[in-house]
């Protein structure tokens, strides 16, 4: 068998063994989570600013991720978020505490490597690029305000 | 009622990245980037914060939230302190977030062990 039929074949193979998820309840799951996930910080942003009437707004809001950041966090430290995750799927990426999941996850999963080549190293695996393209792209915006 | 809003808008957009994942079987890592992308650029066009206005923690949890902050503490910074603001201004904004992520990410991995993997 000459290579391109070879991999016409594998890639059939691998076609027919990827689990099919099917569209309408994974898109109504992600929906409701993702909807219920911002309304936790909704919640959280407004008990702040009923207990700090006097906060900034910004501040607030800051506080508020951290908290979020903080739970997502603690949930995947012990194994809830990915579980929730494989029922929301975009759900738990899109919002905030997909970024933190995204930095605690590997750096629990790469942690028998090392505190630095393991934990460090792989912590930005996915947070790396999220932060770069971010960075690069606030810099851009600032040069192009700059002049206009 | 505003809680409504929050929760349409919010559900909408995480249902726009599962939608993504499902017809490009695209990586949570290039969900984010886009998703951040797409939050500097709402910003740098000014369409965000009109949006945020009613939308509030439905933009601004998602991670687009994380990006249009970025912009717009570019933007502040620049119009504030000129060419510096620009390499300044991004990471301030979002510094309390970054650092909450890095900080928690260490933390617990140094707590916990891993249960995905044994």
């Amino acid at each position: 068998m000459d290579e391109k039929k070879r991999n016409e074949a594998y890639n059939k193979y691998v076609k027919a063994k990827i689990p099919k998820t099917r569209p309408w309840p994974s898109l109504f799951n992600s929906f409701w989570i993702g909807g219920l996930i911002c309304c936790l910080g909704q919640g959280i942003n407004d008990l702040i600013l009923l207990w700090f009437p006097n906060m900034a707004e910004q501040t607030a809001w800051a506080y508020t991720l951290i908290v979020l950041i903080f739970l997502a966090s603690f949930l995947t430290g012990i194994g809830v978020y990915d579980r929730i995750g494989k029922f929301a799927g975009g759900g738990t990426i899109v919002p905030i505490t997909g970024f933190s999941n995204s930095i605690t996850s590997p750096a629990l999963e790469f942690k028998h490597e090392g505190i630095i080549y393991g934990l460090c190293v792989k912590m930005f695996t996915i947070a790396g690029p999220v932060i770069v393209v971010g960075i690069v792209s606030s810099i851009l915006v600032g040069l192009v305000y700059l002049f206009i | 009622m505003y809680y409504l809003w929050v929760f349409l808008i919010g559900g909408a957009i995480c249902a726009i990245g599962e939608l993504l994942i499902i017809k490009t079987n695209i990586t949570s890592a290039r969900i984010l980037v886009t998703f951040v992308l797409v939050g500097v650029l709402l910003e740098a066009f000014g369409i965000f914060d009109p949006i945020a206005e009613f939308a509030r923690a439905g933009v601004n949890v998602p991670i687009v939230g994380f990006g249009a902050s970025l912009a717009k503490g570019a933007i502040g910074a620049v119009k504030s302190r000129g060419l510096i603001g620009a390499f300044t201004g991004g990471l301030e904004a979002t510094a309390a977030g970054i650092a909450a992520a890095v900080g928690f990410a260490f933390l617990f991995g140094l707590i916990f062990h891993s249960r995905t993997k044994k």
